[in-house]
């Protein structure tokens, strides 16, 4: 065990090098290659947010555009039904028993099927048709509800990438976690709040005309301004999905904050043809069920351009055209976790992390050495070499840098030296027995090796369940725990065991062997 | 270290203490409970920092006086003028109260304050956060269960997993008596330990194992002895030279890391005491020879 090729030796040091070299990248800024250790939210400051779609809302909306083509699929193929009613997750209807089979398979057709999309990627429908008795029942299908789901996760991480580009931040990360929700990462913000409200609203625009009485047609809105009631109708003249640009503007007259928006071919028809019939009505715009302002139209907008004015902000004008850009969020999304940390108590973490980690070092090393002189110095330059190895490697893979992950570090620190105590302690046993020095030393290391190997397999076992289930922090405390065990076996069974084999070799007297 | 102590000697009575120390634990954890933290409880905690230092912990937590906060908990965190407050309320229920919150407090008290952290954690997220915790340390102790019984035999697996099950259950013991605050790093703490007390548990069984191979005529007791007082010099030192590591992070390394520390002191020196005192005895329950290593054609 002893015994070294020279191009082992070369390899030993070469590996090293590179430590030192990928761990020096850190100091300071370089051109040369752009790596680093990226630091963790906890540190830098930043904020950490989960979201997650409400999908509810969205399969009654889905349902709610089936009803027509079913109506007239029941009409087209002459199948009689009585009983239509529509609820939040079903469809159900009566129908006589002998023309069930009929509607089923006109349901379930694979070809120019208005009514039932068929999902190739599944194999199946998207809509599900049971009969009870004489009613039949239809709803999404578990396949259709999934299908739902990921296209509009996939869109609402489009829209809310939108939104966060819009508004400017450095380096954000959006990411998909699990079917229904969506991470962000905002590093280096310290006022999270406004993204929040950014992120948070659907930002479903419409634009209604208000109503006098009181009807089936109709809802009752609040004005957002006033606290006013209005009676709004229920019909849509133009949406947000009409909208190519919306800028914030200020009021030629007024100096007010205004939106200014501009509508495509289609939305800049409607709008010409609603604004010439109603001259002298109110229109309502109206922005996730409340109504921003409701003003009389004075005369025909044939344009297809069009102000919002509602006694805004100028912040407010601007997060309003930024969500109307953006467009609308095809479901509702709910935060449902927020981590932030302000940039000062990053740095703060950063400090004392950093600190306690040199002292901790300095501790290990000053006891190493009183504990086994010569040989505690060897321990210890194995030591320093491990912390240059693990940093080099985080460089290298980019990790990313926790303060659980500052601890991590730490504690490989205070356990690393854990292999070599091992090695001498079982060295120190030899010696009793064997003669000569570099048997003693060789039947050490080779006894030692099963011991070291199964104790560092099992922190790695924990290293490695931790990685999987840890959340953020945790993780990066897992990752350098991991990273630890690996530097701290080759250090202890490359670095320190050379060093050692040098000393030994070169001491035939025995003149160091106090350990 | 070449002075012999007669630990198996004490087995017996070290074994009716931890057994003692291990019911006291569990009737703890059943009556009393975990003090959960946001993380896994759901709701809102704030790290703040007041600008005027006179400012009285009573005097924020009269500020604080929201029916809508539900439960509010303040304590002084760190340094003066540094308070750590959690309550129920989910605050992005609401995209503003924070913001609100923030007006409200630094109006009653008079003073500029500072939300250095915030986090809040919604019921369904800190249920699964927690299921994913026992999760994690359950899938750890198999996972060690499964890899000492591959490289040993069952009696070793099982002395291990023992000595493991009471080092967690001890730990979490301490955690409720003292009303601890258990959240996602204690979790990491906890399973940091079961990697630890495993690893020193290897040790000591490697050494049982090579010793029983050697002596054939010796009792598994006293082979366990000889083992224990061999392996003793690096168990004291690796403890020695990782306790020094953490209780450096424990006094300085800033107080988001006081609890993962303190649960990782804890569980060093718990889980030392284990591999002497839980896992090397079970072996000779279960009456563990030369015979039962030879039997199979393990190593």
């Amino acid at each position: 065990m002893l015994s070294f090729t020279k191009f082992k030796v070369f390899s030993i040091y070469l590996i090293l090098f590179f430590s030192v070299f990928f761990a020096s990248l850190n100091l300071k800024n370089n051109n040369l290659i752009d790596k680093k250790v990226n630091l963790g939210l906890d540190l830098q400051g930043g904020s950490y947010i989960l979201l997650e779609i409400d999908t509810k809302p969205l399969v009654s909306q889905k349902l709610q555009t089936k009803v027509i083509p079913i109506k007239k699929l029941l009409n087209k193929n002459k199948i009689n039904f009585k009983n239509f009613t529509i609820s939040s997750n079903n469809i159900s209807l009566t129908i006589k028993a002998e023309k069930q089979k009929k509607f089923k398979n006109f349901f379930f057709q694979q070809q120019e099927n208005t009514v039932n999309n068929f999902i190739p990627e599944y194999n199946k429908f998207e809509l599900d048709l049971e009969f009870i008795k004489d009613k039949a029942f239809i709803k999404f299908s578990n396949f259709g509800l999934l299908s739902l789901n990921n296209a509009a996760l996939k869109q609402s991480i489009e829209i809310i990438r939108r939104r966060i580009d819009d508004v400017g931040t450095k380096e954000p990360t959006i990411l998909q976690r699990g079917d229904k929700r969506i991470l962000v990462e905002l590093p280096g913000i310290d006022n999270p709040e406004r993204i929040k409200e950014l992120l948070g609203k659907t930002a479903q625009l419409t634009f209604r005309l208000v109503s006098k009485d009181d009807g089936f047609g109709s809802e009752k809105l609040i004005l957002s301004e006033n606290n006013e009631e209005l009676i709004v109708n229920k019909r849509v003249v133009i949406s947000g999905d009409n909208l190519i640009d919306a800028q914030p503007q200020f009021d030629s007259q007024s100096n007010q904050p205004i939106v200014l928006f501009t509508l495509d071919r289609i939305g800049a028809r409607k709008f010409g043809k609603i604004t010439t019939e109603n001259v002298g009505r109110r229109l309502a715009i109206v922005l996730d069920n409340s109504v921003i302002s409701a003003p009389q139209i004075r005369e025909a907008i044939t344009g297809g351009t069009g102000t919002i004015s509602g006694g805004f902000s100028f912040q407010e004008s601007t997060d309003l055209a930024l969500l109307l850009r953006s467009g609308a969020l095809p479901a509702p999304i709910n935060i449902v976790e927020e981590r932030t940390v302000g940039p000062d108590l990053g740095k703060d973490s950063i400090d004392a992390g950093v600190f306690s980690l040199i002292v901790g070092f300095i501790l290990v090393i000053i006891f190493m050495f009183i504990k086994y002189k010569i040989f505690g110095l060897v321990s210890n330059i194995s030591l320093i070499s491990n912390l240059f190895m693990m940093i080099g490697i985080l460089t290298m893979l980019e990790a990313t840098l926790t303060l659980p992950g500052i601890a991590g570090i730490i504690l490989t620190v205070g356990m690393a030296v854990d292999s070599n105590v091992l090695i001498y302690e079982r060295i120190k046993e030899e010696l009793k027995t064997e003669k000569s020095i570099i048997h003693a030393f060789d039947t050490g290391y080779n006894k030692a090796k099963i011991t070291v190997i199964d104790a560092n397999v099992t922190t790695l076992i924990a290293a490695v369940i931790l990685f999987i289930f840890g959340s953020g922090p945790v993780k990066g405390f897992a990752v350098t725990l991991g990273i630890g065990i690996v530097t701290t076996l080759f250090s202890a069974y490359f670095i320190a065991r050379h060093l050692t084999s040098v000393i030994v070799l070169n001491d035939k007297h025995g003149k160091y062997f106090k350990l | 270290m070449n002075n012999k102590i007669n630990f198996s000697k004490y087995f017996k009575a070290a074994n009716i203490v931890s057994l003692l120390v291990l019911l006291i634990s569990i009737l703890f954890l059943f009556f009393k409970g975990l003090n959960y933290g946001v993380d896994f409880k759901g709701g809102t905690l704030l790290e703040i920092r007041i600008e005027n230092k006179n400012i009285q912990i009573q005097d924020l937590r009269s500020s604080l006086d929201i029916p809508e906060l539900g439960d509010v908990n303040v304590k002084q965190f760190g340094k003066e003028g540094d308070f750590l407050i959690k309550f129920e309320k989910n605050a992005n229920e609401n995209e503003k109260f924070i913001t609100d919150l923030k007006n409200t407090v630094s109006k009653k008290i008079n003073s500029a304050v500072n939300f250095r952290r915030v986090e809040t954690v919604g019921p369904k997220v800190s249920s699964e956060l927690l299921k994913q915790g026992v999760t994690a340390i359950i899938l750890a102790l198999g996972a060690m269960l499964f890899y000492i019984w591959i490289r040993f035999e069952w009696q070793f697996s099982l002395g291990a997993i023992i000595a493991l099950i009471h080092d967690v259950i001890i730990t979490l013991g301490i955690f409720s008596i003292l009303s601890f605050e258990v959240n996602l790093s204690i979790v990491a703490a906890v399973l940091t330990i079961v990697g630890y007390s495993m690893n020193d548990t290897v040790v000591i069984f490697d050494r049982i194992r090579e010793n029983l191979l050697k002596y054939s005529k010796i009792k598994t007791n006293e082979i366990a002895d000889i083992s224990v007082n061999e392996t003793l010099s690096r168990t004291v030192i690796t403890s020695l030279t990782t306790l020094l590591a953490l209780f450096s992070i424990f006094i300085l390394g800033g107080e988001i890391l006081k609890g993962f520390s303190f649960a990782m002191i804890l569980g060093v020196l718990i889980g030392t005491y284990s591999s002497i005192f839980v896992a090397s005895p079970v072996l000779s329950y279960f009456k563990v020879t030369q015979k039962t290593l030879l039997k199979d054609d393990d190593i």
